[in-house]
């Protein structure tokens, strides 16, 4: 294992940051912890990467303790924080020299690991990481994480405040990195990023909602779940949460996603229902269950 | 939604030096209309907001907010909208009631007003037994519902939303997007800008800006076959990568 927690609570004052989180993640795995604002995600790094002692429970990284053999962890894993960790007044350049030279190597000796990635930004080599935009930010952040060449990568939420082309790259560059054998644990409270990841847990209020591969907490999903559209959103919502079979009703995009609490609905009666209550242009279909569909069901 | 326009833009346009940050832009929203307002970082989102909202002059086209000119009249404009952000919301150091006493008085509102807002507010929202507790104690959610709510306390015509529901539960986040239905269901526009694409897909219309133009405009569903795309967040890539 190249990750592993088990039982690890952490609190601060009265507010429980971890309840008692337990899970591993596996040599090359990229693993997610998918989960909103304030579920706990910013304590578990600061405690794996030996920032944070935690009240309860043990943690190892690549095999280290996180609290007897802390500075071994420190040599072993790249972090990239949430908030930008960079020198605003040094430049890209100066900013990778000095993570390189902290770590006892030179940008020289691992530039293959972080070619792909500071190849992008080069042409800026002399600017102040200041005035970088968001994702060149994020791009040599990821750089400086990486240039002693980690067994372990943790990145807590790079991709928030990042525009989607940025973010589809980021991704990019995050399977090629797992592709050379690094280990790495992100997180990320788009629920669509989990997609991506070989196995995720699902996080909220401090808890484990439940761990396992994007594929398969979907298919888990209890229910079949329903597009619902009408002419009228707001009291399309209205109608469906009165509906007396309804078992939840949440706005998806341009839809509602409707479950029934029966196993035999049937949607010309919801439609009926809806066109009583005088909804106009009323559209029912099957659809595919998603990782928030099953974070809200799980978190209910 | 009513026909009627409540922001009316052409040509509208900005410089700074030889730079355009925003390239004669072309676009109306009606009231009570669900307006997403996307582009990546850098595109001109924001130097077009503060056109809207009355705080950076344009340097050539015409613009109305509220029936107001954007030109003549940026004070009547702001007192006819609210704004919210998930960077600026409440003063984590007062109160529940003192938070919403203190906008209700920078919207100008009188005493007597801003005591019935308030009691108003508190019941809606189901926060009477924290109502004299620090907003600081409110978890996240909360926070941006009530936030939300104290951005439309002077019954603005507009509500400019800056990436209301990034960060936020799922569940929460319906919650919120409920209210949003609400409040644009009773006739206030919504404006919402943001670059989580699947934020864009509650909206009725959306515009997306490159470089300074808006490259696109239309309901999402609309979008998604006119690009041949799943998501918006599809659309956009396709868009914004060329």
């Amino acid at each position: 294992m190249s990750i592993s927690l088990k039982h690890i609570s952490k609190s601060y004052g009265d507010l429980k940051a971890v309840d008692d989180i337990s899970f591993e993640v596996k040599e090359g795995e990229l693993f997610g912890l998918i989960g909103p604002d304030g579920a706990g995600k910013t304590t578990i790094f600061r405690i794996l990467t030996t920032l944070l002692l935690a009240d309860e429970g043990v943690a190892t990284v690549a095999g280290y303790d996180v609290v007897e053999d802390y500075k071994k962890i420190r040599n072993h894993v790249g972090y990239m924080p949430g908030r930008f960790s960079l020198y605003q007044d040094l430049s890209v350049e100066e900013n990778l020299r000095f993570f390189a030279t902290v770590f006892g190597t030179t940008i020289e000796e691992n530039y293959d690991l972080i070619k792909d990635i500071y190849i992008q930004i080069e042409p800026f080599k002399d600017r102040r990481a200041g005035k970088l935009s968001g994702g060149m930010k994020q791009k040599l952040a990821l750089s400086c994480a990486l240039i002693h060449k980690p067994e372990v990568l943790f990145l807590d939420e790079p991709t928030t405040g990042v525009d989607p082309v940025s973010r589809k790259e980021f991704w990019e560059m995050l399977k090629r990195l797992q592709q050379k054998g690094i280990t790495i644990l992100v997180s990320t409270p788009y629920m669509d990023e989990a997609a991506l990841c070989d196995r995720i847990a699902l996080i909220q209020d401090a808890k484990i909602l439940e761990i396992d591969t994007p594929e398969d907490i979907v298919k888990h999903y209890p229910k079949k779940i329903y597009d619902v559209r009408s002419d009228d959103m707001y009291e399309l919502i209205l109608a469906l949460n009165k509906y007396k079979h309804h078992y939840s009703v949440y706005p998806f995009g341009e839809f509602v996603h409707y479950t029934d609490k029966r196993d035999d609905f049937n949607p010309d009666e919801l439609k009926d229902y809806l066109e009583k209550e005088g909804q106009k242009n009323i559209y029912i279909e099957p659809t595919k269950v998603t990782i928030e569909d099953a974070f809200m069901e799980l978190a209910k | 939604m009513k026909n009627e326009n409540i922001i009316q833009v052409k040509d509208l346009t900005k410089k700074f030096g030889d730079f355009t940050a925003v390239d004669a832009i072309t676009f109306n929203v009606k009231k009570g209309e669900i307006f997403g307002f996307l582009g990546a970082n850098g595109a001109g989102k924001t130097t077009a907001m503060k056109m809207l909202i009355g705080i950076s002059k344009p340097t050539s086209g015409e613009a109305t907010v509220a029936g107001y000119d954007v030109y003549t009249h940026p004070e009547d404009i702001k007192k006819s909208i609210g704004y919210m952000s998930q960077k600026f919301a409440l003063y984590d150091d007062l109160t529940i009631k003192e938070n919403i006493t203190f906008f209700g008085g920078i919207y100008g509102l009188s005493k007597n007003k801003i005591d019935e807002k308030r009691s108003e507010l508190v019941e809606e929202l189901g926060l009477k037994d924290v109502a004299d507790e620090l907003v600081s104690s409110l978890p996240l959610g909360w926070k941006q519902k009530l936030s939300f709510s104290v951005a439309l306390l002077h019954d603005p015509k507009i509500i400019f939303l800056d990436e209301p529901t990034g960060g936020v539960d799922p569940i929460t986040r319906r919650q919120f997007w409920e209210m949003i239905y609400k409040t644009a269901h009773e006739g206030t526009t919504v404006f919402v800008t943001t670059h989580y694409m699947d934020e864009a897909e509650y909206c009725n219309r959306v515009s997306i800006m490159v470089n300074g133009k808006i490259e696109a405009l239309d309901s999402p569903k609309k979008l998604k076959e006119q690009y041949n795309a799943e998501s918006m967040n599809e659309v956009f890539l396709k868009l914004a990568r060329g």
